[in-house]
């Protein structure tokens, strides 16, 4: 019996991916994380970050998460994000354009709660740059 | 003539009537497979986050959330009842409250009092006349709204919860069965009524990382979201498919109405030329 399990990662408005992968891993709030299967049962928050799946074949597929649950069972593996994009859909410009706004927003802090959501923006521009980044050096 | 005239006027109008609820009928539609396909795209993550949690109410945390455990003593019960914002949509909404209000009633023949909130206009001016607590709501939502929106109305209820002040939470929305048929439907949300099956209750728990309070109230809070969204987008494809049936058969209507009238029309004028040929005939005659 080949070593697999079943994954889903969905967001709140749509499914993104289901299907059967051998190994996972995910941008969990303590580090990332890698899985595989017959992996201990785990709930663990995500953080904005990429997800790498391995399907059977070897093929390799990225996801960009923006937080999350990551839920693990032995065979099943369910990501609960916020929103979830492909990652070869990120638009760079807009995300650096996003960067730049946030920074921006955080330099002329007026309220706490202004400052808090320019930082959450700010967080989440950065690690989809980086998931592009890394994207783009694996091609 | 002066009937005749009158009749072609008011069927002229029906037409009028006709054309609008026809346009109405057909703006109905297209908006109602996108709604559809809203509602379809945003069930997968509601059954997830269902699983999980029935999963979750099997493990053995050492942290039990309070959304879990059942209250004994019930004073006062809050619903929140997403509606509609425009009207024109047959029953839906009607039924809907009176669903609800007959729900109520029971909570207030056992001398338990009721927390509303209300989401969409139609349910606001409906529980506004109603003697009822009306804490807080939400409209103008638009036919794709976005989980933000409803946070602020969820979290009253909850914080309400939380504090005590109400010992159950229920969401009352309109079930999609099919485009002919939608159904009120009130669900328990808190206290989360879990069947959990003891027989199958195995003695394992999750690791959580950080800790399990921390990611069982995220998810918690997550999970009541989701539900009222879910509920909040089954309604507006509820709404949609009740709005395009309903106005297609005030067109069918207004058809047979101008049927009768042009019989009616029809006949009127056969009647004047028939009298006047029998007064040209009998002047002829006297002549």
């Amino acid at each position: 019996m080949s070593m697999t399990m079943h994954i889903d990662i969905v967001s709140a408005e749509t499914e993104i991916y289901s299907g059967t992968v051998t190994e996972c891993y995910a941008p969990a709030e303590m580090g990332e994380v890698g899985i595989h299967p017959r992996h201990a049962p785990l709930i663990t928050k995500l953080k904005p970050g990429e997800v790498r799946i391995v399907l059977q074949d070897g093929d390799h597929q990225s996801f960009f998460v923006n937080g999350g649950i990551l839920e693990i069972q032995p065979h099943v593996v369910t990501i609960l994000s916020d929103s979830a994009i492909r990652a070869a859909d990120i638009d760079e410009a807009a995300a650096k354009q996003a960067k730049e706004r946030a920074e921006a927003a955080m330099a002329d802090k007026r309220s706490d709660l202004d400052y808090a959501r320019a930082k959450a923006e700010l967080i989440e521009a950065i690690a989809k740059i980086e998931t592009i980044k890394k994207l783009r050096k694996r091609q | 003539m002066a009937g005749a005239k009158e009749i072609r006027t008011k069927i002229k109008s029906i037409q009028n009537t006709a054309k609008i609820t026809k346009a109405m009928e057909m703006v109905a539609a297209s908006k109602m497979r996108k709604a559809q396909d809203r509602m379809r795209s945003s069930r997968p993550y509601a059954d997830k986050i269902r699983n999980v949690l029935a999963h979750l109410a099997q493990a053995h945390p050492e942290y039990r959330h309070p959304y879990l455990s059942d209250r004994e003593e019930v004073k006062r019960v809050g619903y929140i009842i997403v509606s509609t914002d425009r009207g024109l949509c047959g029953g839906l909404n009607t039924n809907m409250f009176k669903a609800a209000v007959r729900d109520m009633m029971e909570w207030d023949d056992q001398g338990v009092e009721v927390d509303v909130v209300a989401i969409g206009r139609k349910a606001l001016s409906f529980f506004g006349r109603f003697k009822c607590n009306l804490v807080a709501e939400a409209d103008h939502l638009g036919d794709s709204p976005s989980m933000e929106d409803l946070i602020g109305t969820v979290k009253v209820m909850l914080d309400a919860y939380d504090a005590g002040r109400i010992d159950r939470l229920f969401l009352v929305h309109n079930l999609f069965i099919n485009t002919m048929t939608q159904q009120p439907r009130i669900h328990q949300m808190v206290p989360v009524g879990g069947d959990v099956d003891k027989e199958l209750e195995h003695h394992w728990d999750y690791i959580y990382e950080p800790e399990a309070k921390h990611i069982i109230d995220g998810l918690m809070f997550r999970f009541i979201e989701s539900q009222v969204y879910q509920g909040l987008v089954e309604n507006i494809a509820c709404e949609m498919s009740a709005r395009m049936v309903a106005m297609k058969s005030a067109t069918d209507n207004a058809g047979e109405i101008v049927k009768e009238l042009q019989t009616i029309y029809n006949k009127a004028r056969q009647a004047a030329i028939t009298q006047e040929i029998s007064e040209i005939v009998s002047g002829a005659a006297a002549v």
